[in-house]
């Protein structure tokens, strides 16, 4: 889309770096993210998280996760992107990728 | 609950749906159970979900049943023993243009066109017929959205061989089909996905991926559709508006700005947008919508703004204005009370949020939606469904007509010296006879939406309704009344089981709109002289009480009924020993029933 700003004021008025999160950040956002999902506040996710750990990740829940996450961190996954994902630590770098 | 009205937030719906259910389930309010089968021909999890929290919402607690991915087709049209035990009260058929066999090509001719779309649609009417005649319940079809891409262009609206044009054609003979089939509903998916955005609602992401011909973000909106219809069958449709005045119905404070510079009409362009809205609003009297006012203002200057030269809406259009400094809530109550009607089936339109936020804290369950602005009022009022007319029938033409009749005989009553000359002014016609067909489809909307003169509170569906009107064992009556001022069309449904000796009363509600008229006393006359007729020995009959059934708790009572203990549902159980001779408890209505006519009609 056309703003009619210059280009090196995009970054908004909070100056550069802003707009890159830490996987902290991203893992805060995250736990947010599953304890919705799964109304669950005790949910902790971490690197080697996968759906066997958590009772309710089956495969229709896994559709609502995916499209909770795009949703919270506004950002589109593409399509092959959504399944081959072992666990939450590639999950988080995925998303690291997509929030940039 | 605010966070289901529209406009939602329908990613925090998806979401928070487990805590959305479980705050619902744990509200503490009495919820009708209905029975509903899925049939998709995508995945349809989310829309069930989702389905449950609005129906929820709308006091209903849906069970499901769910077809297999894409099996719609084989579970309407082979025996499904699983399908048949769960008996669903409602079939939803979700179906999208990726369940089309087959689209035309390029090289076909007409006629083979023509034959492509025939035997597409006869492929659907053949579910709905065979699912009409299994399962006797009312069936909701998705009507076809417009498809993703448009290979001729702009051509492919008209020419025969353009999926556009091919999918409109089928979406005509499915609404052909919902003329001519009373029980059937269209689910407008066309309008709904235009409504969202159609490269949104079809985002082919989310069928590759998941088998969603929906866009997931998108499937609050379908299933809040739903949930629309599902409710309105079931009678839970809003019966009427109260609105504000300054700021709603025309901009600027009358009070404060005098009636000549309010903005309404051609003049300006914000008036512009309050008399579109005041066209709108009016259309809903034909609805048998009822129009009420509750403003902060003196009713001087409230009628000052309604007599405008500008505006739509005149203070006849209202059934009750009341206009006066006192809080909304109350006034909002005293509407309400003075229609004979329950709070929570009127919606309350205010700009301002600090008076919805009185209304709905005071009065649990009234809908106060969040306007927005003015260009935003309508479709803010529209896509919440408050009025989904599934059935129009010729009462909702004339309610307003009787509404209106209702206040000028309260302004009667107030010139007779006693209460009983009063009534025989009125020169009441009652007709008490068994179930007929032309009155079904209303009888059907009585038992699901009389709340208050309600013994058992049974719900029955059209379908049912019209099954025990044929058989022997029930007899069946409604009372239909008219007096001096109108006809009130059928106001009042009973349903007895005859068992041996004994006339079991199933069901006996009355409309609030003839509270007091002896109406019940009518209907109980003819009970009577009906079970001494078929040799009865006796009348039992039950009150359930309900959160809304009071005032009907010492019916059987006052109807010389004697107490009979309670049985195992919580019931009081009350019972009536039928005469040899027997001597009308009212006469101020003149009856005409069919006494020696079969059991039922």
């Amino acid at each position: 889309m056309k703003t009619g700003m210059p280009e090196e004021n995009k970054e908004g008025p909070e100056g550069p770096g802003r707009d890159t999160m830490t996987r902290e950040e991203v893992y805060e956002k995250l736990d947010e993210v599953f304890q919705d999902v799964f109304d669950d506040e005790s949910i902790h996710v971490s690197d080697a998280t996968t759906a066997n750990d958590i009772e309710d990740w089956d495969s229709l829940e896994h559709i609502n996760l995916m499209v909770a996450v795009e949703n919270m961190f506004k950002i589109k996954f593409n399509m092959g992107q959504v399944g081959g994902l072992k666990n939450v630590g590639e999950m988080v770098d995925l998303i690291l990728t997509k929030v940039k | 609950m605010k966070e289901l009205q529209y406009p939602f937030d329908a990613e925090a719906i998806l979401s928070h749906k487990k805590k959305l259910r479980r705050q619902l389930l744990g509200d503490g309010t009495g919820r009708v159970c209905k029975k509903i089968a899925i049939l998709g021909g995508y995945t349809t999890s989310n829309i069930r979900l989702m389905l449950e929290l609005f129906l929820l919402d709308q006091g209903i607690e849906p069970s499901f049943y769910e077809s297999e991915y894409n099996q719609y087709y084989q579970d309407a049209m082979f025996p499904n023993a699983e399908l048949e035990a769960f008996a669903p009260d409602i079939i939803y058929i979700c179906t999208c243009c990726r369940n089309v066999t087959a689209l035309p090509s390029l090289r076909d001719a007409k006629d083979a066109v023509n034959a492509l779309l025939e035997s597409e649609y006869e492929r659907f009417r053949a579910m709905w017929d065979r699912l009409e005649a299994v399962y006797h319940c009312p069936i909701i079809q998705n009507n076809m959205e417009m498809p993703y891409y448009r290979l001729l262009g702009n051509r492919d609206a008209w020419d025969v061989h353009g999926a556009t044009n091919f999918l409109t054609r089928l979406n005509l003979r499915f609404y052909d089909y919902a003329a001519d089939h009373e029980h059937f509903y269209i689910c407008d998916v066309n309008y709904l996905s235009a409504d969202y955005g159609l490269t949104a609602w079809s985002d082919p992401f989310y069928w590759h991926m998941y088998k969603y011909a929906v866009n997931v973000n998108a499937i609050p909106y379908l299933s809040f559709n739903v949930s629309n219809i599902i409710k309105s069958l079931l009678g839970k449709n809003k019966k009427g508006l109260v609105l504000d005045l300054d700021n709603t119905l025309w901009g600027g404070v009358i009070g404060d700005d005098g009636v000549e510079n309010i903005e309404l009409g051609p003049e300006t362009s914000l008036g512009q947008a309050y008399s579109e809205f005041q066209r709108y609003l009016k259309a809903h009297r034909d609805l048998g919508i009822l129009l009420n006012v509750d403003s902060k203002n003196e009713e001087s200057n409230a009628l000052a703004g309604l007599n405008h030269p500008d505006s739509e809406l005149h203070p006849e259009d209202f059934i009750v204005i009341r206009a006066n400094w006192d809080p909304k809530d109350r006034n909002f109550a005293d509407i309400a009370d003075s229609l004979g009607l329950l709070p929570e089936s009127l919606v309350f339109v205010d700009d301002n949020p600090a008076e919805r936020h009185i209304v709905t804290g005071q009065l649990p369950g009234v809908a106060a939606p969040e306007i927005g602005e003015v260009c935003e009022y309508i479709r803010n009022i529209d896509r919440n469904g408050f009025f989904e007319a599934t059935v129009l029938s010729e009462d909702d033409f004339r309610r307003n007509e009787m509404y209106r009749s209702n206040a000028a005989r309260r302004m009667q009553e107030k010139s007779f010296p006693d209460y009983e000359s009063y009534l025989r002014s009125l020169g009441m016609k009652a007709r008490i006879l068994p179930f007929e067909p032309m009155y079904m489809g209303r009888i059907a909307q009585l038992t699901n939406k009389s709340n208050q003169f309600n013994l058992t509170t049974r719900r029955y569906t059209q379908s049912e309704i019209e099954a025990l009107a044929a058989d022997g064992s029930y007899l069946t009556m409604y009372g239909k009344l008219e007096d001096c001022f109108g006809d009130n069309g059928v106001v009042s449904v009973v349903i007895g089981h005859l068992e041996g000796d004994t006339c079991r009363i199933d069901l006996w509600l009355m409309s609030c709109r003839v509270l007091k008229r002896e109406m019940e006393s009518a209907m109980m006359d003819t009970l009577i002289r009906k079970c001494m007729k078929l040799g009865m020995r006796r009348i039992l009959g039950v009150y359930y009480p309900t959160a809304k059934n009071g005032m009907v708790r010492s019916f059987y009572e006052t109807m010389g009924f004697a107490p009979a203990g309670s049985d195992e549902r919580g019931g009081t159980v009350w019972e009536y020993q039928v005469p040899g001779t027997y001597s009308d408890r009212q006469t101020v209505i003149e009856v005409t029933s069919d006494l020696n006519g079969p059991v039922n009609g």
